[in-house]
């Protein structure tokens, strides 16, 4: 049996049109520009190799490390199970203590929600704490087609704001620029900088403080996202580091949140676990620098209007899949993306979407629909480091492999591929038909004429291979075929 | 002991010297090597690039072929761990819950060279003679699918005359991934050139590892830059001794692995 639910029509997926989610090439067509990026490739690799190196020092020194990372998987599992349930409760919750819940089907409904919200305040411009729906959404490019001004105030995220330039990583969105880069970019674009401005880490940051400072004190209205919503108590968390966060969280008269559905805890307590795999997964810190948690409005004290947006934008097509559902778990810490040879030297823009690296390539393939994505999932040399360093234990490698069979099957017309595949597992499961195909790939001993291997220039498919690497030349006869010749039956 | 040896469909076919060896390694030890006749492939090509329906006759080939063997030896990290988690997987989703189930049993009984030899035989020195420089490469489904640790190493450490050298970043991929090194050609490349310097920079004659597709990969890559270091597979550095150096380990390029 198949896992086709018969009679049920098919679960709304992203659309298309808004947000970041689909690329414009193919993955292996803008990894091979990335490629090409020195520059790119040497950042990469440095940032890449230091904040894994950091990870692996504080995972190593907790005793009970695999014991938290099963106890992280068990919670998300039991959340997923019962999701609806919990998005009620924290309905419930966070109404009662002031705040008001609107429900997004997808991006649009989204941003039209946060649009609406925004332009009720009579404000001109919001303030943005780094968050990964917005991005998924598009909710910037919305709000500034009614001419609203959006300022991110994370770092990282306002250097590819100002740079005109996407994000390349979940955690540190501008992981691809070094600081010389950084440098011409607040030179050529913030207002009033200092010309004599170096590619100093701490001149840098105070340039981007003077930059924000004046933006947190005027701001009426704040977006932000949630890493967690918990449902017994209608508290929102945000885990930062630089305090712009708690700025924007404070400040502001209005507050806005946009929460991914599965970001749903069901207790408080379970911060406890969370807390500890996210930090020391995410930035190799044992505790991060800010967390921020509120539950609704408290008078007198910060924001005095709270709107909650839960998001789903494909999410309930993706709890559908069986296989597929354990990338709802992902708490977002970018492990994944610090240990992945693939994205270390492709990048996070040749995944085309706000999500790179290993979890890009299973989450926006399901959000989307996986024939919108369809090289992503082979995006993958399934090396399953991802796996290892997954604080939830996501077996990424196997949802990779499940969506490749899913876009396989997805198939309307036999691709040259499907047939080559085909008539390979039917000569797999023939022994004698498999014994003629392997004397038949002793025909290739005819294109070598007695050199080892064959020649260089040999047409597509093989071509891939053939360009960086040589191939043997088949040799005289199989192992099983001389065994047995030796041996008898 | 009575060991089926599983040769693996590209070694088989490429790189028959690696069964070879392995037969010899374990007739050495005294066991009693048989090879059926009807084995294929374990089916993962198949399943790792999306046709997991295609890979069901396959698996039921070898369940097949394999019926009844006392304990089934593969010189493969990678075909191995997908005999152990995924076969019975594929085979249930569609259906064939008999078949899951006997792959399941079978799985049991399925073991990578160097586990089989470490864990199974309990011995790490083989009696080989090996005078080479070598560093070891952990295929990744070695390493983090079957976990086989430092087996391999364990085995190399007990081979006379052979110097083993330390592989910086061992454990990253070498970039083969099956499909991957022809669907993503230029990030698989990227990742072998990375690790060819890694190898090269170990000044070692011989790159060895459990996995004969990692090394064609590897090797193609060194062969084609003419570079001298080659690769062999870890069953014939073991099956090699004083008197039966196999000619291959002399003269053959980098690329028969
Ligand atoms: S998939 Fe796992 S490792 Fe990757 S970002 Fe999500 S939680 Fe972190």
């Amino acid at each position: 049996m198949t896992a086709v639910h018969l009679g049920m029509p098919a679960l709304p997926t992203a659309p298309r049109g808004v947000g970041h989610l689909r690329g414009d090439e193919s993955f292996p067509a803008a990894a091979r520009s990335a490629l090409r990026d020195g520059q790119l490739r040497a950042n990469l690799g440095h940032a890449t190799t230091t904040i894994r190196d950091k990870r692996a020092r504080v995972v190593d020194e907790l005793p009970d490390w695999a014991e938290l990372r099963e106890a992280g998987r068990a919670l998300k599992a039991a959340t997923m199970a019962r999701l609806d349930d919990h998005l009620e409760e924290l309905e419930r919750q966070v109404t009662a203590r002031g705040g008001t819940v609107h429900w997004a089907r997808d991006a649009n409904e989204a941003n039209e929600i946060v649009t609406r919200l925004v332009q009720a305040t009579g404000a001109s411009e919001v303030v943005k704490v780094k968050s990964m729906a917005t991005q998924e959404i598009g909710l910037n490019e919305a709000l500034e087609a009614v001419g609203l001004d959006v300022f991110e105030t994370d770092l990282a995220e306002l250097i590819v704001q100002l740079g005109e330039d996407k994000p390349s990583h979940i955690l540190v969105p501008a992981i691809h620029k070094n600081r010389a880069e950084i440098r011409e970019i607040f030179a050529r674009t913030i207002p009033g900088v200092d010309p004599g401005l170096t590619d100093d880490p701490r001149q840098l940051a105070m340039a981007a403080r003077a930059h924000l400072r004046e933006r947190f004190l005027r701001a009426r209205v704040a977006v932000s996202g949630a890493n967690f919503g918990i449902a017994d108590t209608g508290t929102l968390a945000v885990v930062e580091s630089e305090g712009n966060g708690r700025m924007c969280l404070t400040l502001p008269e209005t507050l806005i949140t946009v929460m991914g559905i599965e970001k749903v805890v069901p207790t408080w307590q379970d911060l406890e676990v969370f807390l500890q795999l996210l930090p020391r997964s995410s930035t190799g810190e044992r505790m991060n620098p800010y967390t921020s948690t509120w539950a609704g409005v408290t008078p007198g004290d910060g924001p005095q209007e709270f709107h909650l947006v839960l998001l789903d934008n494909g999410r309930t097509a993706v709890l559908a899949d069986e296989v597929g559902r354990e990338a709802l778990h992902c708490i977002r810490c970018s492990a994944c993306l610090n240990v992945c040879p693939v994205y270390e030297r492709a990048g996070g823009h040749s995944y085309g979407s706000v999500y790179p690296g290993p979890i890009g390539a299973i989450l926006s393939p399901q959000l989307t629909g996986v024939e919108d994505n369809a090289s992503l999932p082979y995006a993958s040399s399934l090396c399953g480091a991802c796996y290892d360093v997954c604080p939830v234990a996501i077996d990424i490698p196997k949802i990779l492999v499940h969506l490749r069979a899913e876009h396989v099957e997805a198939q309307q017309r036999v691709t040259p591929e499907a047939a080559a595949f085909r008539a390979l597992s039917t000569a797999m499961s023939r022994p004698w038909l498999w014994h003629l195909t392997q004397r038949a790939s002793r025909l290739g001993r005819l294109i070598a004429r007695g050199r080892p291997t064959l020649p260089n220039a040999l047409p597509p498919p093989i071509s891939g291979w053939t360009r960086s690497r040589d191939l043997p030349t088949p040799p005289t006869s199989t192992f099983v075929e001389s065994w047995t010749r030796e041996h008898g039956r | 002991m009575r060991v089926a040896l599983f040769a693996t469909c590209l070694v088989d076919t490429l790189t028959p010297s690696v069964a070879r060896a392995t037969a010899t390694l374990l007739e050495r030890l005294g066991h009693e090597v048989v090879v059926p006749r009807d084995q294929a492939c374990c089916g993962q090509m198949h399943v790792n690039t999306g046709y997991r329906r295609e890979a069901v006759p396959i698996i039921a080939n070898h369940v097949r072929a394999f019926a009844g063997a006392e304990a089934i030896v593969a010189p493969s990290g990678s075909c191995v761990a997908s005999i152990h988690h995924q076969q019975a997987d594929v085979a249930r989703r569609a259906g064939e819950h008999r078949l899951a189930d006997d792959a399941t049993e079978l799985a049991g009984r399925t073991y990578e060279l160097s586990q089989f030899l470490v864990d199974v035989l309990g011995i790490t020195d083989v009696g080989a003679y090996y005078p080479h420089r070598v560093t070891y490469h952990p295929t990744c489904h070695s390493l983090r699918l079957l976990r086989v640790g430092d087996r391999p190493l364990q085995l190399l450490r007990a081979v006379r005359g052979l110097e083993l050298v330390e592989l910086p970043g061992a454990e990253q991929c070498c970039g083969f991934g099956g499909t991957f090194a022809v669907k993503n050609a230029d990030t698989s490349t990227a990742m072998l050139t990375d690790k060819m310097a890694n190898v090269l920079g170990t000044h070692a004659e011989v790159c060895t590892a459990g996995d004969a597709s990692c090394l064609m990969h590897i090797g193609g890559g060194l062969s084609r830059l003419r570079a001298g270091t080659r690769t062999v597979h870890l069953a014939e550095i073991l099956a090699s001794t004083e008197d039966a150096v196999t000619p291959d380990q002399q003269t053959k390029p980098a690329v028969t692995a």
